[in-house]
């Protein structure tokens, strides 16, 4: 069945031909303002994207710690005759209380993909005269890789860290001009020292992390932060990284324990995230109010200059109904094809973005991905505004008196 | 050349389809047209009320050839609306080819006017995006939703009847005025319909071109057995029709056979 042997589609087309100039502006018209719209929102998705990446690179979505130890006034029976400062206590590093309870709980929560103890405390890295305090984090090779892809970011050297190896960041490498095999003694505040051997050195693509974060085995931590058989944090991912807050609510209603998600810890990060998407929605609405009106001034200039027409069509027997979908399917047309020329038009841009926008060194300011489905979601939205705008206009051609029209 | 050599040199009843006229055929003796005291007012309510038709009565019967004549503001358009479905009457009762019109709703109304009644309007009116065949074909691609190939061959035989088969790809605009009207009437008759209402069809036209267009129209209805009602100011024309009927103040004031064009019939 061809649909543009259709009475409708016949009359609909020969009308924009006939007024050619006004069909070809309006969809010029669409094309920008759909343009517009695909351009920005394949630029905010990758900046999103990219800073999400980033930031869950080398951070877990989920992070449960054991709670804050906080002072207890040892009169609680006469609390107004005590004085009123109270120091909060420094906190000790301690372990998550049944730690491998807790983990074997939230793994079972749906939406965790992986969960893994963790030991981390500050120590020193020296070698030689060189000295530099670090992070040591302590893993649990079997699972920390579930939730960190630590061994994507390897750059030197492999991941399987032993009893007696580190992995250390390619900026502290520099530091104590260290590679792959060298030793390097670490020693923490508990007065304990280990030397180890540099077996891997990561990239992360944050200088903060790769100048202070080392990872060790679990076992070698433990015994350098004196937390023997315990984990100072136990790092969950999640699968979708937005409902990161719904499940870290779900293990707090669980357990006395302290949990943070990354969007509590990015919160600033997060408003402004928000506040891009809330402009983003903002410029779509009123670019597509005014693709509707460009399309609906069109089409009622057009009901008017061809009222005649439309009577006479009336006249030898053209349904209501069918008058109506003339004007439809060219606001549907004019939606169409303005939005097909302003995916196109996004599409350049978007190859003219990756070309201009890069950082000094020549690489990507960060990767704009081409989503099909945006192009696809576009050219939908800007038909269904098409069809929406032309149905005041079609409205009134349809309710057009013909014997009125035909006098004129 | 002789202007009207395209019409003798054609074969009666053209392309037209065949079903059509054996349904006349079988209800002939059901008048094709049937007014029955039908008032017409507009402004009913408001002060600037006015009735245009009083209680018309008129009967056409199938293959009649009725001149409609006048003074301006008598009421001849608004009667003409009437009839061609355009308008609703305030009282009374309109039968066309026996069915009553007061019964129908909005889309069976626009049914029966594609199906039964052709207007040729003083102005041709034909969709200037068009070429000639295409707008011969219309009234056929409404009715039946989507193009085929039969309703091309009804429009290229009717355009052949009125003597344009070599203008048929030209835009509608690009012709003149004579054959425009000419094309008109071909849609006019794309449907086969039972009744031909003609808007002072020659109106616009010169002499020589007035007489092309009454003719064909006078061979359609000889050929076909369409049956006309033709508005007209022209004596000339009027003279030529079976029968005259005249409307004055919005009343039928005579309605006569023309005897002249009988006898010389």
């Amino acid at each position: 069945m061809n649909p543009f042997a259709r009475f409708e589609t016949i009359v609909a087309f020969r009308f924009m031909r006939e007024g050619l100039t006004q069909t070809l502006l309006i969809v010029f018209g669409v094309a920008l303002g759909a343009g517009v719209i695909i351009f920005m929102s394949a630029l905010l998705a990758g900046l999103q994207a990219n800073v999400v990446r980033r930031t869950l690179n080398f951070q877990a979505p989920i992070e449960i710690l054991a709670p804050d130890q906080v002072p207890r006034s040892m009169r609680e029976d006469e609390p107004a005759r005590v004085a009123a400062q109270v120091q909060p206590r420094s906190q000790q590093l301690r372990s998550v209380d049944q730690w491998q309870k807790v983990r074997a709980d939230v793994a079972r929560i749906p939406g965790v993909i992986g969960v893994t103890p963790v030991v981390s405390g500050p120590g020193f890295a020296r070698r030689g005269e060189a000295i530099k305090s670090v992070t040591i984090t302590g893993i649990d090779i079997d699972s920390y890789f579930d939730v960190i892809a630590l061994p994507e970011k390897i750059v030197a050297g492999r991941d399987d860290v032993g009893p007696l190896d580190i992995i250390i960041g390619i900026e502290l490498a520099r530091d104590l001009g260290m590679a792959v095999g060298d030793k390097v003694t670490v020693t923490t505040a508990a007065g304990i020292a280990s030397t180890l051997t540099v077996i891997g050195i990561f990239d992360f693509g944050n200088k903060g992390v790769n100048e202070r974060n080392v990872y060790v085995a679990l076992r070698t931590a433990q015994s350098l932060l004196d937390l023997p058989g315990g984990a100072s944090s136990i790092a969950v991912k999640v699968h979708d990284p937005f409902a990161a807050e719904t499940i870290a609510e779900i293990i707090r209603g669980g357990n006395n324990l302290e949990v943070d998600s990354w969007i509590r810890t990015n919160a600033q990060f997060f408003s402004a995230m928000a506040a891009q998407i809330l402009a983003n929605t903002l410029i779509r609405i009123f670019v597509g109010l005014t693709v509707a009106l460009g399309i609906a001034s069109v089409l009622v200039v057009s009901v008017v200059q061809k009222a005649k027409e439309i009577g006479i069509l009336r006249a030898m027997g053209t349904a209501r109904a069918q008058v109506l979908r003339v004007f439809l399917i060219q606001g549907a047309f004019m939606g169409l094809t303005g939005a097909l020329a302003g995916a196109l038009l996004a599409w350049c841009f978007l190859l003219l973005w990756r070309g201009v926008a890069r950082a000094p060194d020549g690489s990507l300011l960060f990767v704009v991905v081409i989503e099909p489905s945006l192009f696809v979601i576009a050219c939908a939205g800007a038909t269904l505004v098409g069809i929406l705008a032309a149905a005041i206009p079609a409205r009134r051609a349809a309710r057009l008196d013909p014997a009125v029209a035909i006098r004129g | 050349m002789d202007p009207h050599a395209h019409i003798r040199s054609l074969p009666p009843g053209g392309a037209q389809a065949s079903l059509g006229a054996a349904q006349r055929e079988a209800a002939s003796s059901v008048p094709t047209l049937r007014l029955e005291g039908v008032d017409k007012s507009y402004g009913v309510g408001t002060p600037v009320e006015a009735e245009v038709l009083h209680g018309i009565d008129l009967t056409l019967q199938k293959g009649e050839f009725a001149a409609l004549i006048g003074p301006s503001g008598s009421g001849k358009s608004t009667l003409l609306n009437l009839i061609g479905l355009l308008d609703k009457p305030n009282a009374g009762h309109l039968y066309i080819t026996g069915e009553e019109a007061g019964t129908l709703d909005e889309m069976a109304l626009t049914k029966l006017r594609g199906r039964a009644i052709g207007f040729i309007f003083q102005y041709h009116h034909l969709l200037p995006a068009f070429t000639a065949l295409e707008n011969v074909m219309m009234p056929m691609l409404a009715a039946r939703g989507r193009l085929d190939d039969a309703m091309r061959e009804t429009a290229a035989g009717l355009l052949a009847r009125v003597g344009l088969t070599s203008w048929r790809d030209h835009k509608a605009s690009d012709i003149s005025g004579g054959q425009q009207q000419r094309v008109a009437i071909a849609r006019a008759l794309a449907m086969n319909p039972a009744l031909v209402l003609a808007d002072e069809p020659s109106g616009n036209l010169d002499t020589e071109n007035a007489d092309v267009v009454f003719d064909l129209m006078r061979d359609v209805n000889a050929t076909s057995g369409t049956t006309f009602l033709i508005v007209t100011h022209d004596p000339r024309l009027a003279r030529r029709c079976d029968r005259i009927v005249e409307l004055v103040d919005g009343r039928i004031t005579s309605d006569r056979p023309n005897l002249d064009v009988r006898q010389r019939g």
